[in-house]
């Protein structure tokens, strides 16, 4: 979180450090006094041993460690309500893209409703620079339990709810890719969240939705993969743009090969975890709610080829 | 010899062994409200080693990316289990358990107002707890640790649905949980009860000892809070039992009203485990700086208010669920407030440090050590005030550090430092002064390398309840250090219990009065009698036996 590439989180640094500031002074002038105290007034072996005097109270020194931290406490107030509604209130601007991100366990999903693209675990973003601004609002819900969008580098969390719509905002500034993952216990894989942004220039941004845009890739050599894929459960929860999948439980896999994980980051993306996973998933992400296949190995090959077709 | 009675024999010498069957009979069967009150102190040190345990495994799988030590399931039930028996079944017996030893010694009162009440309480609380851990061995037994909850210690709703959790895990953690709370609020009436009415001659409020008003304090925030608590389990009950809706999202049911309502217990709770521990500093600094506690009204109107500051700032634990502007710099405000009186707090106990003559006895080890890591833990506590920081240390590994240097670093120490001042007087013996400077040493150094470390992984974006991660996140080295500092904590927690077992039978003898101290409680024979005091004493005083010792120069005058 002190290496922020997008606005919300940049400004949560430039409090952060105000805040540390002032705790780290009140830190080394309370833990000096202790300290000093500690060590100035230990019990000598030559001590007398009557009691010492005793004091019972000052009202005037009590007072003044009552009214100053009560000063510091409204600065830190103030301050603090200036970034709260600078962050929350900030209005969407007509150029702004917006996305909605869909708390599953244990998986993202990511739609872009305006550009007629749905996607999983890997959020995709145009970079916006202040010339010409390009945010992205983002819009939060989920379908089973609650869930946390969190992406240190870009912004604050903001949860996932269940019959509540919530709402956040991502600026970046600078292309790459940062990860997140969920941050609300969420059940038996919360560990296994993860998420991804990718911050692309405008230009790269643009062929990546034409590309996800496009419908399902349909390459002759893997047409017997597709017809055994439409003939088993599969498309009961899948949906593959262009066929007759069209199922909404798991995440939509018509451009499946351009993502780099499989399993909201349970393993990489390649033609060996892929067909493990088809095989039975709780291999590589144990308890994941899509079933083992129970496919015979050629059906495996078959299906396994026709998937990384879907680039 | 007492100061009081000074002709008042020892009992204990003078009994006959009896038969163990006939002791632990006893036992059961008692009334007497130290005996009880030891009871619940040996209850939550038990479930303070099982939930200790319980982290050192959590710790054991995240040293290192990727490992698989224990299944992910197994994982998330051990840290519901964890946070549980630390927040209900060793936090909670701990402060109420010292609270029935000491309210009625130290106000000159011969027993609880409710003996029966009070031991029905305790039993109640103790049978909450068996029941919650039968989960473990029960359902599909020990492996996979049986049927054990695993929805994390507040249980957020739709999580415990029956639609995400089926089978009756996490009905053990509501119903235990539930039970816990009716022994907690019998015996809350009963200290606020006792306090009230059955102070001994002299004893006004003004005069009662910070403990004691601490302990009234949050037995009263308890009874406000609990309930609630105990409300929202039930509509889970309904939930899960009778189809209702109240927190089923599936059916409209609102998951955010879940987090209202268990926060709004949660987060006074924790001031009823805290509070108690400013009671032991402001009992100990004292008597092992050798002077009077500096701003007594101060620090009595500190605690007061911050019980009643603590019942309007729970929403700061949600932060994140979209509360909106206005409500987020409401709890931000009241929570920032807080530090106010607990600063008071630290400053009028380094007042009444300053110009003493420290004495550096195990208990007043502790509560230095106490002193610096709660500063620690305040400053913190700012930091997660403040909304927009909030957002991203929420739900982080920070929050984990935060609130072990509030729970551990904090409360944990000033009970060690409460073991070690009032074990004289409870058995008669002193703890050993070797074994428990070692205790606090290995202590202080274990729970440092562990919490201290544990800021920076939350900083670094490590989420909280997550049972492994990957190897490229930059969390690795953390991790492991923060799992070095486990088995230095366990051989201090080890040292402390052979202390006690061996001082129990060889500690030198510790006399009525040790420590040469003030209050009541080391007026009478140590143990005290079933009767507590031979002649009940008559305060003069907010330090009776300062007046005792010095006739010249006693404490009336200058209050």
């Amino acid at each position: 979180m002190f290496a922020p590439v997008s606005t919300p989180a940049f400004a949560i640094r430039e409090i952060a450090f105000f805040v540390l500031g002032i705790t780290g002074v009140i830190f080394l002038i309370v833990g000096g006094m202790i300290l000093y105290t500690i060590v100035r007034f230990r019990r000598r072996a030559a001590d007398r041993p009557s009691e010492p005097p005793q004091v019972y109270g000052s009202m005037r020194i009590e007072l003044a460690w009552t009214v100053v931290p009560f000063l510091i406490v409204t600065v830190l107030f103030l301050v603090t309500a200036r970034y709260i509604w600078g962050i929350e209130n900030r209005s969407q601007p007509p150029s702004a893209l917006e996305v909605t991100i869909v708390g599953n366990q244990w998986w993202w999903e990511i739609r872009y409703p305006k550009l007629g693209v749905v996607t999983a675990n890997e959020l995709h973003v145009p970079v916006s620079d202040p010339g010409s601004p390009m945010p992205t609002f983002v819009t939060l819900e989920s379908v089973d339990v609650i869930h946390s969008f969190w992406v240190p580098q870009l912004a604050g969390k903001m949860d996932v709810i269940p019959n509540k719509t919530n709402r956040t905002w991502i600026e970046p500034r600078t292309p790459g890719t940062y990860v997140g993952q969920c941050a609300e216990y969420c059940g038996l894989q919360h560990g296994l969240m993860l998420l991804v942004v990718v911050v692309h220039p405008r230009d790269e941004f643009e062929r990546w939705v034409a590309a996800q845009q496009a419908p399902a890739r349909d390459e002759p050599a893997a047409r017997a993969g597709r017809d055994l894929f439409a003939s088993l459960a599969c498309i009961n929860c899948h949906t593959v743009r262009g066929t007759t999948a069209n199922g909404v439980f798991g995440p939509d896999l018509t451009h499946l090969m351009s993502r780099w994980t499989i399993g909201a980051g349970a393993a990489r993306n390649t033609h060996e975890n892929l067909q493990a996973w088809v095989n039975d998933p709780g291999t590589l992400k144990h308890g994941a709610l899509m079933p083992a296949m129970k496919l015979s190995r050629r059906e495996l090959d078959t299906l396994t080829a026709y998937l990384v077709t879907l680039k | 010899m007492s100061v009081l009675s000074p002709t008042a024999a020892r009992p204990e010498e003078a009994d006959v062994p009896r038969a163990l069957f006939e002791q632990l009979h006893d036992w059961v069967v008692t009334v007497d409200h130290k005996r009880l009150g030891i009871m619940y102190v040996v209850v939550a040190l038990l479930f303070f080693v099982i939930a200790g345990a319980e982290a050192a495994v959590m710790r054991l799988q995240l040293a290192w990316p990727g490992l698989h030590i224990v299944p992910p399931q197994t994982f998330n039930r051990l840290f519901t289990m964890h946070g549980t028996t630390m927040v209900f079944l060793m936090g909670i017996p701990m402060v109420f358990g010292f609270g029935n030893y000491l309210v009625p010694l130290m106000i000159g009162a011969r027993d609880l107002a409710f003996p029966r009440l009070n031991a029905f309480g305790f039993w109640i609380l103790a049978f909450g707890g068996l029941l919650l851990h039968f989960s473990v061995i029960g359902g599909d037994g020990l492996y996979g640790t049986g049927s054990a909850p695993a929805v994390g210690w507040f249980a957020y709703a739709p999580l415990t649905g029956r639609a995400f959790t089926p089978g009756n895990a996490t009905d053990y953690w509501n119903l235990a949980i539930f039970i816990t709370g009716i022994g907690t609020i019998a015996t809350a009436v009963n200290l606020v009860t006792t306090t009230l009415t059955m102070r001994g001659p002299g004893m006004t409020l003004g005069r009662m000892p910070v403990f004691v008003w601490i302990m009234l304090t949050i037995s009263a925030m308890t009874l406000l809070i609990l309930p609630p608590l105990s409300a929202a389990q039930i509509m889970l009950m309904l939930d899960r039992f009778l189809g209702a809706h109240f927190f089923d999202t599936q059916a409209g049911g609102s998951a955010v009203m879940w987090q209202h309502f268990f926060w709004f217990f949660g987060h006074p709770e924790v001031y009823i485990l805290m509070l108690p521990g400013f009671g032991f500093v402001s009992e100990i600094i004292p008597v092992f700086s050798r002077k009077v506690l500096f701003g007594y009204p101060m620090i009595v109107a500190a605690s007061v208010s911050i019980g009643l500051v603590s019942l309007s700032v729970w929403a700061h634990h949600m932060f994140v669920v979209g509360m909106g502007a206005p409500l987020n710099a409401f709890f931000a405000l009241s929570t920032m407030l807080i530090a106010v009186p607990t600063g008071i707090k630290i400053f009028n106990w380094l007042g009444t440090m300053y110009g003493g003559k420290l004495d550096f006895r195990t208990p007043m080890l502790f509560c230095c050590a106490f002193l610096l890591q709660f500063l620690c833990a305040g400053l913190t506590g700012v930091m997660l005030s403040v909304a927009p920081f909030n957002w991203q240390l929420s739900d982080s590994y920070f929050v984990v550090a935060h609130f072990h240097f509030v729970l551990v670093g904090s409360l944990v120490f000033t009970v060690f430092a409460a073991i070690y001042y009032w074990f004289p007087k409870v058995t008669g013996r002193m703890l050993s002064e070797r074994l428990g400077r070692w205790h606090f040493w290995l202590f202080v150094i274990g729970f440092n390398v562990t919490f201290v470390t544990m800021h920076v992984q939350g900083i670094l974006g490590m989420p909280r309840r997550i049972y492994t991660y990957q190897a490229d996140r930059g969390w690795e080295i953390w991790n492991l250090v923060t799992t070095l500092g486990v088995p230095i904590q366990a051989l201090a927690v080890l040292i402390f219990v052979v202390n006690i077992i061996v001082s129990l039978r060889h500690g030198t003898r510790a006399g009525d009065d040790p420590w040469n101290a003030w209050t009541l409680e080391w007026a009478t024979t140590s143990p005290p009698p079933p009767y507590n005091f031979e002649i009940v004493p008559v305060t003069t005083s907010r330090r009776p036996l300062w007046d005792l010792k010095n006739p010249d120069d006693p404490d009336g005058p200058h209050e």
